[in-house]
């Protein structure tokens, strides 16, 4: 800056020289340091299994846990676990996302709907989902059906509230709106009430997913003859800790694909909204 | 407009509006003529716009009394522009009406929105989107088209061209029109009768006869203002 500008700057430009603070952000992002972390992780169990300082009964090597993946791929006895698995999940989420989003519209759109269905709800929420499976082992045996109700039960509830939280939110202008524009009911609900909760559902749904695997490992860890699940269990009997570590992968990986999935949804179905954030 | 043929499109008999016992309408009477322009201005509180919801029929748990005809087609423009976020401007312009999307086309092109069809209201600015709620409101060829400050928030350089435009549609449209503002000049500039609220009651009414294109350098327009911010309270 020279001393020739403005009167009130000249003296700044006499004065010592600007300190320079300390920075009290934690700074520029590191590039991929998101795989710094498990990288880590892979590089201590290698190096702990090579050395054998981790014993190999109570956690195998990297390489056999994937020649063990390797093997169970050969054989098929991974994918068919998986199928049944993908199965059981799939099942128990579309269901639980279709009453969770009946219920939601019951209780939204109704004074008598809410006053009747919210209560109960809200107390199932309270009551985690896995509590209820003696109940539903008396009820339903250790079947297929039992798995997919506990799956259900587990999945609707999110869908509910973030539904629900949608619809009570949308904003009233857009009843007024539909008022005065003379939409009937049915129009009403697929022009503003379902767009309008859609966030809020895409919302319960990627808790709803995650909460689908969750019960999927419980249920499946108890009388079951298939499923990644009983893959693991079988091999703990047998301390198989290569096998039990590929299962535990598999559900990773399923988790996290899920979740994109939905993130993907989200992003397609949502573009309306994307023009804001851009 | 099954009532009222060629006689008047809005009819209002001692309308009386409560809240709370405190009565924000207290025994209005108003005709509005087939195509007449009506503004209504009014302070802050004065009722205008419990008026204009009563007409729209927005006011369905307020207590009150009263006669009230209004025609069948009745179109409501807002402050805001009130258009689904997550709906395209032609679906927004033919909401409830999927039957229409010719007309909404030609709707969009009155207000000089052609090709912006397939976008999303975010992406358009404040006069655009308000521009895209009276195409909403005139592709329902209302009887009445009633307008609740529906420049408010614009700027002020994009309100002269959207008075500009209100007038051309209003003339191809022939609508009846109640047109709420706070706006004076805005009130002379549109309307063919002004009239004025305060506390619930209607305390001057005035016709303007001024010739178009009106401008305030007039002195009749000067005139006719000062009259109205006496009404108003307002002393210059």
């Amino acid at each position: 800056m020279s001393a020739t500008t403005l009167p009130g700057l000249r003296q700044r430009t006499t004065s010592a020289p600007v300190v320079r603070r300390r920075r009290l952000g934690p700074g520029k992002p590191i590039r991929f340091g998101a795989a710094i972390g498990p990288v880590l992780l892979l590089v201590i169990w290698s190096a702990g299994s090579a050395t054998g300082w981790i014993d190999q009964r109570v956690l195998s090597a990297p390489w056999t846990v994937v020649t063990t993946a390797g093997d169970l791929i050969a054989d098929g006895r991974l994918q068919s676990n998986l199928w049944t698995s993908a199965q059981r999940a799939l099942i128990g989420l579309a269901f639980g996302i279709v009453l969770g989003v009946v219920l939601a519209l019951i209780s939204g759109l109704s004074r008598l709907g809410e006053a009747v269905l919210d209560g109960p709800i809200q107390i199932k929420r309270a009551i985690p989902s896995l509590a209820l499976l003696p109940l539903l082992i008396l009820w339903l045996g250790i079947g297929e059906s039992m798995k997919i109700v506990t799956i259900l039960l587990g999945v609707f509830v999110p869908i509910y509230i973030h539904t629900h939280n949608g619809l009570r939110t949308i904003d009233s202008r857009y009843v007024e709106l539909a008022q005065t524009v003379g939409l009937s009911q049915w129009e009403f609900v697929r022009r503003v009430v379902l767009p309008g909760a859609l966030p809020g559902f895409l919302l319960g749904l990627r808790f709803a997913v995650t909460g689908a695997w969750l019960s999927l490992v419980v249920v499946e860890q108890i009388n079951s003859t298939s499923g990644i699940g009983y893959m693991m269990e079988l091999a703990r009997t047998y301390g198989q800790t290569d096998i039990i570590i590929v299962g535990l992968v598999v559900y990773g990986t399923l988790g996290l694909l899920s979740d994109a999935v939905v993130r993907l949804i989200q992003r397609r179905a949502l573009s309306w909204r994307r023009t804001l954030a851009s | 407009m099954a009532t009222n043929v060629g006689l008047v499109t809005v009819q209002v008999r001692d309308l009386v509006r409560r809240y709370d016992d405190r009565a924000v309408l207290d025994g209005v009477d108003l005709d509005i003529a087939p195509g007449e322009f009506v503004a209504l201005l009014g302070k802050s509180g004065s009722g205008k716009s419990t008026l204009l919801r009563a007409l729209a029929g927005l006011d369905h748990d307020v207590d009150g009394s009263g006669e009230l005809a209004v025609p069948s087609q009745v179109s409501v423009v807002f402050q805001d522009s009130r258009l689904l976020p997550w709906a395209r401007v032609l679906d927004n312009v033919v909401l409830g009406i999927p039957e229409a999307v010719e007309r909404g086309r030609q709707s969009l092109e009155e207000v000089g929105l052609a090709g912006r069809e397939q976008a999303w209201p975010n992406e358009l600015s404040g006069g655009e989107q308000q521009r895209v709620a009276l195409a909403r409101s005139l592709v329902r060829e209302p009887e009445l088209l009633l307008a609740d400050e529906p420049f408010g928030a614009l700027d002020a350089l994009t309100r002269l061209k959207m008075h500009a435009l209100l007038r051309k549609l209003c003339a191809a449209h022939q609508p009846a029109v109640l047109l709420v503002t706070h706006d004076v000049d805005e009130a002379i500039v549109l309307a063919d009768r002004v009239i004025v609220l305060d506390a619930g009651r209607i305390v001057a009414a005035e016709t303007i006869t001024l010739p178009a294109p009106r401008s305030a350098a007039d002195p009749g327009f000067a005139a006719v203002r000062s009259r109205l911010l006496d009404a108003l309270g307002v002393s210059v």
